[in-house]
């Protein structure tokens, strides 16, 4: 079966992201497909690859980047609310005139028609949010 | 930005979204609307339910001048243009925060298999009809 | 269509869980997560509303009960305990989800 992820929530403050990555991993391990993770509001913030959490802490962000190199899967953070909350890839931020990128590997930004289309084609699209 | 409809290979699901939170608070209600605008262009079939605190984004005379924030109840009056056109409101959620149908801005679109006649977007229902709206849904979304 | 129902709040900080409950059908299923498996515990005002569902099957979150000290002792009666792997088999067996934010 195909799944579809929303995550709506960043990572720390709230268990969503974690519960996320639970849930997701546990579709992978079952041998279901992923079509998308999606990662919108502030959710986009799980894909900055300048999370430093404690050492005694789980790395959030990196948690997911393995799961992606490991799953080849297709993590996609919203643009608009990227752009807000200021999670740039090299493109983005080049264009945006700023001096740096900061997107986590595994991540890619794209448009919020990539949240419409996980829900066409995934059998289900579950969503992780506050 | 890559918001270029995909190809669904023609499937036409039924979408709902789901407002439960009222607006400016949270950037909640902002970014669903955002969503809906642009799912718009993969012409499947959108509804949008009202329930709980979700009621409040519909209210009309919202003024944000002296909050700063941007007012972005306007958007939902155009709707119709993107061809959204069912709003479910839940009459119980709006009777509990002491609002009636008159306080929620007027929303209409022309119906194109009418003669181009204005109709109204919302449609009042109660909770058993919502939760039978949710049941019919092939996707939910939720803000 | 049957739809599996998540909550993720304790029903003492908002309505997310009496609204999910007012709205489910027969058939469906609700699954309380993180702070909503609060919702679990006998003897509460959350864990009666959901005993009224009719032909509702309520499930909560191992995981989320443990990290929290709840356990099984404390839940009230028919709430059946599922892990990840059994949030995703809940998934599978019913035909949407969704997502009481």
């Amino acid at each position: 079966m195909k799944f579809g992820i929303v995550v709506n929530e960043g990572p720390y403050t709230h268990q969503a992201a974690d519960t996320a990555y639970k849930f997701t991993k546990a579709v992978l391990e079952k041998g279901h497909d992923v079509h998308r993770v999606f990662f919108y509001h502030d959710g986009v913030n799980v894909g900055t690859r300048m999370s430093v959490p404690p050492q005694d802490d789980r790395h959030i962000q990196r948690n997911w980047s393995e799961l992606a190199e490991k799953y080849d899967l297709d993590m996609v953070i919203c643009i608009a609310a990227a752009q807000r909350r200021g999670i740039m890839d090299e493109n983005e931020a080049k264009r945006q005139g700023l001096d740096g990128d900061n997107i986590a590997p595994g991540f890619r930004i794209s448009g919020l028609g990539q949240l419409i289309e996980a829900g066409v084609q995934s059998d289900r699209l579950v969503t992780f949010g506050d | 930005m890559n918001d270029m409809p995909e190809d669904g290979g023609g499937v036409v699901k039924k979408f709902l979204y789901v407002n439960r939170k009222a607006p400016y608070g949270t950037i909640y209600a902002q970014e669903s609307l955002e969503v809906v605008l642009i799912g718009a262009a993969f012409e499947q079939d959108v509804s949008l339910a009202f329930l709980d605190d979700g009621v409040f984004q519909l209210v009309k005379g919202q003024n944000t001048d002296d909050i700063g924030v941007k007012n972005f109840s306007p958007t939902y009056r155009a709707l119709g243009d993107f061809e959204v056109t069912k709003l479910f409101v839940e009459k119980e959620s709006l009777a509990e925060r002491g609002l009636t149908e008159d306080d929620l801005m007027e929303i209409m679109y022309e119906d194109e298999d009418d003669d181009w006649e204005e109709k109204p977007s919302i449609t009042f229902v109660n909770k058993s009809e919502l939760a039978a709206i949710m049941a019919d849904q092939d996707v939910i979304l939720s803000f | 269509m049957s739809i599996l129902h998540t909550i993720s709040k304790s029903p003492f900080q908002n309505q997310s869980l009496s609204s999910c409950v007012a709205h489910a059908s027969s058939g469906d299923a609700i699954l309380m997560i993180e702070d909503a498996v609060y919702g679990a515990v006998s003897g509460t005002a959350a864990a009666a509303q959901l005993a009224e569902g009719e032909n509702i099957s309520i499930y909560a979150l191992g995981p989320d009960l443990s990290a929290r000290g709840l356990g099984e002792a404390k839940l009230a009666e028919g709430i059946n305990i599922v892990d990840y792997d059994g949030f995703v088999e809940l998934a599978v067996e019913y035909d949407k989800t969704q997502s009481w934010l």
